[in-house]
């Protein structure tokens, strides 16, 4: 038998194994890229300004974004009060109430269905039951929009969290005599608090940086929010309108908000990282 | 001590029927989606018929709209994405599984999963102000002049239409796919590996002719999830596609994809029969991308029952 | 070179170890393994001769497989074990970094404990060591799978169903399917690790039937914990405690007339 050349195959494993590192680090040097970008652009914008001042008329003077960075705490504080809850409840209710039924099944399908719909398409929704009936675009129906994507991943992550709680968790605080309800919201959760912390916390910065459902349910606004019942300004939907218009100072305040969003939504996800492996090393 | 149960009873009621309520949102508001998007269309729908889907018309003046150029940017866009995003995952997911040494490979994990996190305003931006230069001045110059007698590479160098929307894609829907994939690589069982090392396999060899095989199903309803993803990315390709109603043959044209004319003009429309055909294209874009998530979630789930 | 092994333990059984007269296929010199910082080999010596069947005996944990997984250094797939010692194939030492390991998992198969089938065809799984190690026309390819289905005694019950998923078959001919395709590619040596232990007896009497054929041709090192198998079908024997080659020599005399009290203890079934 003629013996295949192990150089030969020796050589093709090394070639792959270069065209794989180059690959990895083409992928790590595009996110350094993107983030030395978002940082060297940024932060020229980030002053005192930025955070107390609203922005400055089309084309003049100087001014910064403290509208939008209100109006979008304001709607993310709204959309995580409201779809916590609920997202916690329906998780509830799919792992400790009706955990087999087909009726549970088939929500959980739609839960995961629900993650993956498009959010402009949420956006949409929430136009035509929300604004278009309330003749205004609204900080609350922005608020709803986030809320109905995060609700979804809420659930499931309740969902997941609760299942890793052993059954003798469940059972023991049944056993000692206490109401399903008590068992549940004081010992299931106990043992389950940081995944369902950890997973609302990803939640959060996953729609701290949503656009496209705000665009027509919270509009935007180049004034200080109010109420949430007019439109609202907000930092996302502000960046789309700043970089497409023609105006320097604009774009220069776009990249400010890049910078501040980017910010925000790598230090949650680092925290929940140290928090995971700190947990795992326990 | 009877009037003590009765509480209790109501108490435990109380808890089941909150959360079932809860629970029950979700069919709720899915179907209310649904509901909401047809009953908006409407007008459209009477209208255009059918013909919607095949009419490559786009004229608010003269109130005709189809929704083909948007259909075929959201197709194209989302195949070069995924052109360009399977074979680097799939190297890097190999890189991770294989290759790497151990140190290497949490740092490049979470470099790669921190691809995911950029919001995608962000990879609009920086399509539109940085790839966009780049592509215009250096890429498209140097297709068009070795490969300019294919179609697709002909044409101004813009910087921003389908080539840049679709690589923006790629980088958003890289990740989602290559940590995937890296979940069904190490799934291959420890002694199935070491018998291939075992056999005399190169690390390449054990992953093309064993993990990859073995892994295939669940490679592929990966890909279904992040074609899905990349079909309803929305601000990202907006921002670097050029938004024009045409089909074209040239990847470096300006296009449009259903989510960023919907992002786009929504706030314009006016008239009914418009806001119709914008509702009309975001029920379009739901069907497109639930198909596809629904086929990649039942596949993968199938895999897991087979105990994959 | 051609002095076999003398353990160190113990001096006065140096003229035991001594016996094989033969040079010795695989000379195993003061080798210590590592998990980590956790040392799990101590001062191996073993001389495995050619043609012929030594078993590895000892209680679990024992260190037996991790001794063989040094042979064709398929310990090396974990970054944290770690071999010092020399291991002579025909005098040369496979430890060295000059060894090409692709060229010595060819001329050392392995059997592992579980079956372990690759995801493809049962043509597919015997060809596969020799697509990967041989140029061959399609033709030949055929004509060896057959052969070394021949030589496990598989190739009647599957030569209607080549086509087949190797997961289709029961365990017992999974596993001979694994011998098959390691004895395709004509290896002088191969290693098994526990290989019957995972298998239904009557599987497992066709194992040992086949390992008793193969010495012929072949080199075999078999791990077992089965101490009857041990007996029946090898011609030598080593027994491993704690990481130590205890007792090394002819098969019959280890069991008949032991000259360690562990060996005894172990093989009367006092403990293990």
């Amino acid at each position: 038998m003629r013996i295949r050349n192990t150089r030969a195959r020796r050589t093709i494993n090394n070639l792959i194994k270069l065209i794989s590192l180059v690959s990895a680090v083409a992928g790590i040097a595009v996110l350094f890229w993107i983030l030395a970008d978002v940082f060297v652009k940024g932060a020229g914008a980030i002053n005192w300004q930025f955070f107390t001042e609203p922005p400055p008329p089309p084309g003049a003077g100087t001014g910064g974004l403290g509208n939008a960075i209100i109006g979008t705490l304001l709607m993310i504080i709204f959309a995580t009060l409201t779809s916590v809850p609920a997202g916690v409840f329906a998780g509830v209710y799919l792992v400790e109430v009706n955990p087999h039924s087909k009726l549970s099944e088939w929500i959980r399908f739609l839960t995961n269905t629900m993650m993956g719909i498009p959010s402009i398409v949420t956006g949409l929704f929430v136009y035509a039951v929300l604004v278009k009936p309330m003749g205004t675009f609204s900080g609350y129906a922005g608020g709803v929009a986030l809320a109905l994507i995060m609700f979804p991943v809420i659930t499931r992550t309740t969902e997941d969290v609760l299942k890793l709680v052993p059954d003798s968790v469940r059972e023991s605080a049944l056993a000692l005599g206490a109401k399903r309800w008590k068992a549940t919201f004081s010992v299931v959760f106990r043992t389950a608090s940081s995944g369902l912390i950890t997973g609302s916390l990803l939640a959060v910065a996953r729609v701290s940086g949503e656009t496209a459902p705000l665009l027509f349910t919270a509009l935007n606004s180049p004034y200080w929010p109010e109420s949430l019942a007019q439109p609202t300004a907000n930092l996302t939907v502000t960046i789309f309108n700043f970089a497409m218009s023609p105006y320097p100072e604009w774009q220069k305040l776009a990249w400010g908000a890049s910078l501040l969003i980017t910010t925000g939504v790598l230090l949650v996800i680092l925290l929940v990282r140290t928090a995971l492996s700190r947990g795992g090393n326990k | 001590m009877f009037c003590k149960k009765q509480k209790n009873m109501t108490q435990d009621t109380l808890f089941k029927l909150a959360t079932g309520t809860a629970a029950f949102l979700i069919p709720l508001i899915m179907g209310g989606i649904l509901g909401a998007l047809v009953f908006n269309a409407l007008p459209a729908i009477r209208a255009f018929g059918l013909k919607f889907l095949i009419t490559n018309e786009w004229n608010p003046a003269t109130g005709k709209f189809g929704a083909a150029a948007s259909l075929f940017g959201t197709v194209l866009s989302s195949l070069i994405a995924m052109l360009m995003a399977v074979p680097a995952s799939l190297f890097i997911a190999a890189f991770l599984s294989e290759f790497a040494p151990r140190w290497l490979k949490k740092p490049v994990r979470y470099g790669i999963e921190t691809l995911a996190a950029i919001p995608s305003i962000i990879y609009g931006m920086w399509g539109l102000f940085v790839v966009a230069p780049f592509m215009s001045q250096h890429v498209q110059p140097f297709l068009t002049r070795y490969f300019g007698f294919i179609p697709l590479f002909k044409g101004p160098p813009m910087g921003i239409g389908m080539l840049n929307a679709g690589f923006i894609l790629a980088l958003m829907v890289l990740p989602f796919i290559t940590s995937a994939m890296y979940e069904v690589f190490v799934m291959t069982p420890r002694e199935t590996r070491e018998a291939a090392y075992g056999a005399g396999a190169t690390a390449w060899e054990v992953l093309s002719r064993v993990t990859l095989p073995q892994s295939l199903p669940g490679v592929v309803g990966a890909l279904f999830l992040g074609f899905g993803r990349a079909i309803g990315e929305t601000m990202a390709v907006t921002f670097v596609i050029g938004n024009t109603h045409q089909i074209s043959s040239s990847l470096f044209s300006a296009g449009t994809t259903i989510a960023s004319t919907l992002a786009n003009e929504f706030t314009e429309a006016s008239e009914g029969i418009y806001l119709g055909a914008l509702f009309e294209l975001g029920i379009i874009l739901l069907f497109v991308n639930l198909i596809v998530i629904v086929i990649g979630q039942q596949w993968l789930k199938k895999l897991k029952q087979r105990g994959f | 070179m051609s002095q076999p092994a003398v353990s160190p333990v113990n001096q006065k059984r140096s003229n035991i170890a001594s016996e094989p007269a033969s040079t010795p296929k695989i000379a195993v010199r003061n080798l210590n393994f590592y998990y980590g910082n956790q040392q799990v080999l101590f001062d191996n010596n073993l001389d495995i001769m050619p043609y012929s069947v030594t078993a590895i005996i000892g209680p679990s944990g024992c260190g037996k497989s991790t001794h063989i997984r040094v042979y064709n250094r398929i310990f090396e797939l974990y970054p944290e074990q770690r071999a010092e010692g020399e291991v002579l194939l025909d005098g040369v030492n496979i430890l060295s970094r000059q060894t090409d390991v692709i060229e010595l998992r060819r001329r050392i198969g392995m059997i592992f404990q579980k079956p372990t089938p690759f995801p493809m065809s049962i043509f597919e799984n015997v060809a596969y060591g020799l697509r990967l190690h041989y140029r061959l026309r399609s033709g030949e390819i055929a004509a060896r799978v057959e052969d070394a289905l021949k030589a496990v005694g598989l190739w009647d019950e599957v030569k209607d169903r080549l086509d087949a998923p190797a997961v289709s078959l029961s365990g017992g001919q999974q596993q001979r399917l694994c011998i098959a395709r390691a004895l395709a590619v004509e290896p002088e040596i191969l290693l098994m690790d526990e290989p019957t232990s995972a298998i239904d007896p009557a599987g497992t009497a066709r194992i040992e039937a086949l390992v008793t054929s193969l010495k012929n041709s072949i080199t075999i090192v078999i791990v077992t914990h089965n101490m009857q198998q041990a007996a029946r079908i090898s011609d030598y024997t080593a027994f491993f405690y704690e990481g130590r080659i205890v007792e090394f020599g002819p098969t019959t005399r280890v069991f008949t007339n032991p000259v360690e009290k562990a060996t005894e203890d172990y093989i009367t079934g006092r403990f293990g």
